[in-house]
């Protein structure tokens, strides 16, 4: 159980710490000041709940484990974050989709986790809604902005949720790890809170005139650590520093 | 509120744990921010948990070695704990420190119901920290800190930070 529970919390930590990186690429990239700042705080929270959930997977790891070598020195199948949240940045359209997609389901996982019966994941789950509100209240404020904009935003969205939905199936996949903590009352079973996702990710979509695709979910495992080749360009940038001067610390 | 549920019985260490603030927000110290939830002296060494604003504010960091540097001056050796619940909520937030940082020239946090229509775009209840005008406009919802978002008054021009509601 500890060990499934390590994985888990890994699971959890990498969507984020993905994004977030993702998302800090683009400081000093957004398209207007405000923007800038926006991705670049909503990446700072998510740093910092990754935080909180690799300093609980060190203590249990024990030995000499620190958050820092859980986060930098992985090799690649051994992060277990969706594929959704490491496409890249591509056009302002895209960065807006990815992350209404994931605010959305990250919201609904929180509120069940904030009722896990492991203390310290139900603590951080608590702390982390109340910034996953404020990021999604943005993301989906922008979708409605884009797709019900100009000609032009209207497109670049309806594309950006063309080739992004497919990747959603994956987050309602539960994995071996996530049904038997969800048996134990620790994780949530991300089945269950499709239907609710689906219905208010429509509800942001109609006010955005925008329509989700009929296309079928793509194949995806990265919750198994099968990624794709995207990923490997995010390590070789994440994991630089640790690579280069071994136990640095900032 | 916060500051009435601590019962500290050192005066000295006290006044040193006062003497620490925000470095992002200087006006406001620990106590005004009710980031302090526990402070036990056990004779020269004092342990406090505190709990942090934002999963990924970098003043937490700078805090703890602020409580650990002023208790040092006066002799103390400190042992600081990061708790997370419960979770920190801008309801903690002193009267004194509310006054403080609207003096510092950041509007104060609002109550959930109003803040939410100034982020779907309605009209703006905030009152400009500069000239008190209510004919306000958000322009980023967020701003240099985590903690806070962008406003402008339409009458002074100004712009002004506000210190986002977050419970």
């Amino acid at each position: 159980m500890k060990e499934q529970l390590y994985s888990y919390l890994l699971m959890l930590g990498d969507n984020s710490m993905i994004l977030a990186h993702r998302l800090s690429e683009l400081c000093g990239h957004g398209p207007s000041l405000e923007t800038d700042i926006a991705l670049t705080n909503i990446s700072l929270d998510l740093f910092g709940q990754v935080r909180n959930f690799f300093q609980y997977a060190a203590e249990l790891k024990g030995g000499d484990c620190t958050e820092d070598n859980i986060a930098y020195l992985r090799t690649e199948r051994e992060y277990y974050n969706c594929i959704l949240v490491e496409q890249a940045n591509t056009d302002f359209a895209h960065v807006i989709a990815r992350q209404f997609f994931f605010d959305q389901f990250q919201y609904l996982q929180l509120k069940q986790l904030e009722k896990s019966s492991d203390e310290t994941i139900a603590a951080i789950a608590a702390k982390s809604i109340k910034e996953t509100r404020y990021h999604l209240r943005f993301s989906s404020e922008w979708m409605r902005r884009l797709g019900a904009g100009t000609e032009e935003s209207h497109i670049k969205t309806q594309a950006a949720v063309d080739r992004l939905y497919p990747f959603v199936d994956e987050l309602f996949t539960a994995s071996a790890i996530e049904k038997a903590l969800s048996d134990a009352g620790i994780a949530m079973d991300p089945g269950t809170v499709k239907a609710e996702y689906e219905q208010e990710t429509k509800t942001v979509l109609e006010e955005a005139s925008l329509i989700l695709p009929d296309a079928a979910p793509r194949f995806a495992q990265g919750k198994q650590g099968m990624h794709t080749e995207q990923l490997g360009y995010i390590l070789s940038e994440f994991q630089y520093m640790q690579r280069a001067y071994p136990n640095m610390e900032w | 509120m916060v500051r009435e549920a601590l019962q500290i019985n050192n005066p000295e260490v006290q006044r040193a744990l006062e003497s620490v603030c925000d470095p992002e927000v200087p006006v406001l110290s620990i106590f005004d921010l009710g980031v302090v939830r526990k402070v036990d002296v056990l004779e020269k060494h004092v342990q406090i948990d505190l709990t942090p604003t934002y999963s990924g504010c970098p003043a937490m960091d700078t805090i703890a070695m602020d409580i650990m540097t002023a208790l040092a001056e006066i002799g103390y050796t400190a042992k600081i704990k990061h708790v997370l619940s419960p979770a920190w909520t801008t309801d903690w937030i002193s009267e004194e420190g509310r006054k403080k940082l609207e003096a510092y020239g950041i509007a104060a946090p609002r109550n959930q119901q109003v803040d939410k229509r100034i982020l779907i775009g309605g009209a703006s209840e905030l009152e400009c920290t500069n000239c008190g005008s209510t004919n306000t406009q958000l322009v980023s919802e967020f701003g240099s800190t985590a903690c806070k978002a962008l406003f402008r008054c339409l009458d002074c021009l100004e712009p002004f930070d506000y210190f986002k509601c977050l419970k």
